[in-house]
């Protein structure tokens, strides 16, 4: 496996594909990807998401067809703005699902199964607003009747770890490894991107084994995006660019505004956008207090 | 020592809720219900775990004791060691819930969270809800999606489907209520000092069952109120969920 830019990952991409987004809220998402889909021409797009920014992004540039979630957060700001306008106005499809029938969704991908069962989503209106969701009874003595949580299969699954190996072994230091092993393995094609590429052997230089999360067999490409996850944390490396965020929120509530945002940090490449938020930075420490 | 205020009932009245809860995770949403999870563990419920709010889990001296990212704490939920006490932007007479979004769930007038983890939450294991403002914009006939689910909801399925399904108390800024009427339907349990039963009637959107003779809610105790003040919140931050 040879270390790819963010535009030779986004390239195999294909309108129309379903595609999961690991990370959670506005943590450790793979913003860089995200970014190189915003400078290609892909649209009509699923996402499935413990949703944030990344959802955000994709859905004020107007790539997105259906939403698979159970939420859209900022976290430090509870709601995603972006995700907000577009339901208020209708622009996408959306299947909600509780937290755990999601994971459960991706699990029984991840093992090729049609569906896993679960009590999650019983006498809720999730029933309700996904009527193709369907019930099963246990096949034992018990004869409970549970919801069969259809897999979740993904085309491609983007992720954003710490560190990786030019081979796709890939390894988190923060304190969640979230999903993201599972969205891997529920894609026909994973792509890690990291803040560092380290030689194979470095990786236990650098955290234990249990933070060997990604390993090789799971993943199809490998980017190399220091501060990829901006303006999500990715902790130890960064915290969450709150100040940064809250101007992405502000933003987000007109349609002017967002476009001087969209101008300003997202009309370039990722050294531009990297370069802007310095400039941003910058000019906030400048100003006088 | 002067006297509780009204934040610090609402700690001591949202601390109550996990009293005899034992080992279990206490997952409070919100400001006061996490004060009144510490307050808890401080003193009558001393075997709860917290965590820091990501993926720690903290003791009593803030050390920490444990890992629980989010695939544990799933695990946890489907295995029943949790009582949650969670936020309600709507909350109906059996105590569905809804932070989801307001309106017609196609094109809703306000998009609000999403389920989150209400559905499974309330199937799984105990949950209680923090209303900071009590007002019929909160406690209504019918809310518009079942994120969490009530009784009326658990009643329509089956003994084994509905075993784990418990409401325990909604805390507000007013008073406790609870469910534990023959219907299960939202019982007025008690009023905090200074508030009257007419005025919790007047902002619910719906018949409360109301006990006769519905008791004050409990002050804090001296150690409880020094609790507060000095050791959880010395800031006041509380003052500013419920003035």
């Amino acid at each position: 496996m040879t270390v790819r830019t963010p535009d030779e990952i986004v390239a195999e991409l294909r309108s129309g594909m379903t595609i999961g987004i690991g990370g959670w809220g506005s943590r450790r998402k793979p913003m860089a990807l995200v970014r190189a889909i915003l400078r290609s021409s892909l649209t009509d797009l699923e996402i499935v998401s413990y949703a944030g920014p990344d959802l955000g992004l994709l859905l004020a540039a107007g790539r997105v067809r259906k939403v698979v979630t159970g939420f859209a957060s900022l976290d430090s700001i509870p709601l995603e703005p972006h995700f907000r306008q577009a339901r208020q106005n209708a622009t996408i499809r959306l299947m909600e699902l509780d937290e755990g029938m999601l994971q459960l969704g991706l699990q029984a991908a991840a093992h090729r199964l049609p569906f896993l069962p679960v009590r999650a989503g019983l006498g809720s209106d999730v029933m309700r607003v996904n009527p193709e969701l369907r019930t099963v009874r246990s096949p034992y003595p018990d004869g409970e009747e549970l919801v069969a949580m259809p897999a979740l299969r993904l085309d491609a699954a983007l992720v954003h770890l710490n560190r990786a190996d030019e081979q796709g072994n890939a390894q988190y230091l923060g304190p969640d490894p979230y999903f993201d092993d599972l969205f891997c393995l529920a894609a026909d094609r994973a792509y890690v991107s990291a803040e560092e590429i380290v030689p194979t052997g470095g990786l236990l230089g650098t955290g234990p084994a249990q933070s060997l999360l990604i390993n090789r067999a799971m993943v199809h490409g490998v980017a190399h995006t220091p501060r990829g996850a901006h303006f999500t944390s990715c902790v130890p490396d960064y915290p969450r660019d709150e100040a940064f965020q809250a101007g992405y929120a502000a933003a987000a509530a007109s349609p002017q505004a967002w476009a001087e945002f969209q101008d300003r940090f997202l009309s370039g490449d990722e050294a531009a956008y990297q370069k802007a938020v310095q400039q941003f930075h910058d000019e906030r420490t400048a100003a006088p207090a | 020592m002067t006297e509780a205020t009204r934040a610090e009932i609402c700690v001591a009245a949202c601390a109550e809720a996990w009293r005899g809860d034992g080992a279990v995770l206490a997952s409070p949403m919100g400001l006061i219900p996490s004060l009144g999870a510490r307050l808890a563990r401080l003193t009558f419920a001393p075997d709860l775990l917290l965590t820091d709010g990501e993926a720690y889990l903290l003791d009593r001296d803030q050390a920490v004791e444990g890992w629980l990212p989010y695939r544990a704490v799933f695990t946890m939920v489907a295995a029943g060691r949790r009582h949650v006490m969670m936020g309600a932007s709507q909350l109906d007479r059996f105590g569905n819930q809804n932070i989801s979004c307001i309106g017609d769930w196609a094109r809703p007038k306000a998009q609000l969270l999403g389920v989150r983890g209400g559905p499974g939450n309330t199937i799984n294991h105990p949950t209680s809800y923090w209303v900071p403002r009590h007002s019929r914009r909160v406690f209504v006939p019918a809310v518009d999606m079942v994120s969490g689910v009530g009784y009326d909801r658990a009643a329509s399925l089956t003994p084994a489907q509905r075993r784990f399904h418990q409401l325990r108390v909604v805390v507000t800024n007013l008073a406790v209520l609870d469910f534990q009427t023959p219907d299960h339907g939202m019982r007025l349990r008690s009023v905090h000092p200074g508030v009257t039963v007419d005025e919790v009637i007047e902002a619910t959107g719906f018949p409360l069952a109301i006990p006769a003779g519905v008791a004050c809610t409990r002050q804090p105790t001296p150690a409880e109120l020094a609790l507060i003040r000095d050791r959880l919140d010395p800031d006041t931050s509380r003052d500013r969920e419920v003035p």
